[in-house]
């Protein structure tokens, strides 16, 4: 490709509207996600609050297939580790689930510029695109296991 | 933590990097006796638990492990994932969905790391993004279901097969700084995917566009499977679609590539966390581990030679992915 150099110095911002508040909100939700991981894995190593599963026997089960795991530990798939929040181990899925619905929050907040703007096929695909994460993370699309 | 970066660094020399790669496989090839002592008979639960070692030796071998596939990765130019799943998996006891479980989770971790800052200069492109993270996003979860449901030898094997397709793309792919793009096609011009690229480097200012846009979407169907199922992050082919195929710039792809695996893994990640496949004690030391070894990864960069540290990840994971491919196959177990 010819490259054209930039004759005019018309600097274009580097980023648009909708970049600019998805990265804000993504860096603050990333900065506190990794903040409550580290934080809650101390409590779980440290033995603050008992684990689930304590993490001598731990071993016994970590070379199983999901599927087994689960059975022989007496733990259900989906959204059942809030109940077990209180112990050390589950704590920690706190973070992780923070993490792992920061993205959904991010195309939230993108959203209305795309509605203001009038983009609507950007709003639409924002909005497809959430539903499908929250889909993913309700826990109705679940697999029989192996 | 600044201080103690710096304290590494100065212990840096070309011996010593000379010399990573080689006490980097002397530590996979202990980690395998170790590994295979503690997962001596995994049919069983009692069986399985045959290591002497303590608990907390594992989350500490995990991160010194993690440490150093994040220097690997930055220098190599790839993501952790593609690193995490196949060496994790193949050479420590962890079953293979506990390992994409975290490998999904470390690529998760390093995408929302970076992704603000990308975002922020301009660098990823949302425009572009946006509309390959659904179709990728979606089809990462399927990929998820599928490698749940699959049996563990199954997996393993198209695992390794992928890691050695992978080692292929990484020896042949060409990349190209700005590609040639004559015309945008009729989807890229409707979502008005455009942009404008200033290269510091050199002063220019480039306008660019895209162009295959459906044959680009279609391949980030295959992208997404592969991610889901697998664990791995998808840069390594999210990277020549963008670039080769639809003509980004390079730049750009490789930023919108790693903002795209903020979205496409975090959907495959929530079905690894609902299907239980995901153990605490792994998780934080691998993404703490892999964070500080990039980091490190980053401040060493520029001491090294490229090409030399990407033939050594080209090794690294031939040797990965042979050792995932013959253990799926009951060969090397």
């Amino acid at each position: 490709m010819e490259l054209k150099p930039s004759a005019t110095v018309q600097r274009k911002p580097p980023a648009t509207e909708e970049q600019l508040r998805y990265a804000r909100l993504l860096r603050l939700l990333m900065r506190t996600g990794l903040v409550m991981l580290v934080m809650t894995y101390a409590i779980y190593v440290t033995g603050f609050l008992s684990p689930h599963i304590p993490v001598q026997d731990l071993s016994r089960y970590w070379s199983l297939p999901v599927h087994e795991y689960l059975a022989a530990t007496g733990l259900k798939p989906g959204w059942s580790w809030v109940q077990l929040i209180g112990t050390g181990d589950y704590l920690n899925f706190v973070g992780v689930a923070f993490l792992a619905a920061a993205t959904i929050w991010c195309y939230a907040a993108i959203l209305p510029i795309f509605l203001r703007k009038k983009d609507y096929i950007y709003a639409a695909i924002a909005a497809v695109e959430i539903l499908v994460l929250v889909a993913a993370a309700s826990g109705i699309l679940q697999t029989g296991g192996h | 933590m600044l201080s103690i970066l710096r304290m590494l660094m100065s212990l840096l020399n070309r011996r010593f990097l000379k010399q990573m790669a080689i006490m980097f496989l002397q530590l996979l090839l202990c980690l395998f006796v170790l590994g295979s002592a503690s997962a001596a008979d995994p049919s069983g639960a009692e069986a399985a638990s045959a290591s002497d070692m303590p608990w907390w030796a594992w989350p500490l071998i995990l991160f010194v492990v993690t440490f150093f596939l994040g220097i690997v990765a930055v220098l190599g130019g790839v993501g952790g994932g593609v690193l995490y799943v196949p060496i994790v998996g193949g050479f420590l006891p962890f079953h293979l969905d506990f390992v994409r479980g975290a490998g999904l989770l470390v690529a998760l971790a390093g995408a929302l790391a970076a992704g603000p800052g990308l975002l922020r200069k301009g660098m990823a492109d949302i425009r572009l993004a946006l509309p390959v993270a659904l179709i990728a996003s979606t089809a990462a979860i399927a990929g998820a279901l599928v490698g749940l449901a699959l049996p563990t030898n199954v997996v393993q094997t198209a695992l390794g097969a992928s890691i050695l397709g992978i080692v292929a793309i990484m020896m042949m792919a060409k990349k190209s700084e700005f590609p040639d793009v004559k015309k945008a096609d009729v989807l890229s011009t409707a979502l008005r995917i455009h942009g404008v690229y200033h290269e510091v480097s050199t002063g220019h200012t480039v306008n660019w566009k895209i162009h295959r846009t459906p044959q680009g979407l279609v391949l980030f169907i295959l992208i997404g499977v592969m991610a889901g199922m697998f664990g791995l992050g998808a840069g390594w082919a999210n990277v020549p679609v963008l670039n080769l195929l639809m003509g980004a710039p390079l730049k750009v792809s490789v930023s919108t590539s790693k903002f795209l695996l903020s979205i496409t893994d975090a959907s495959a990640a929530w079905i690894y966390i609902n299907g239980g496949a995901v153990l605490p004690l792994m998780v934080v030391p691998s993404i703490v581990g892999i964070m500080l070894g990039s980091m490190v990864g980053v401040r060493i960069l520029a001491r090294t030679k490229p090409a030399a540290i990407r033939l050594i990840v080209i090794g690294i994971l031939f040797f990965a992915g042979s050792r995932s491919l013959l253990k799926g196959l009951g060969i090397w177990n």
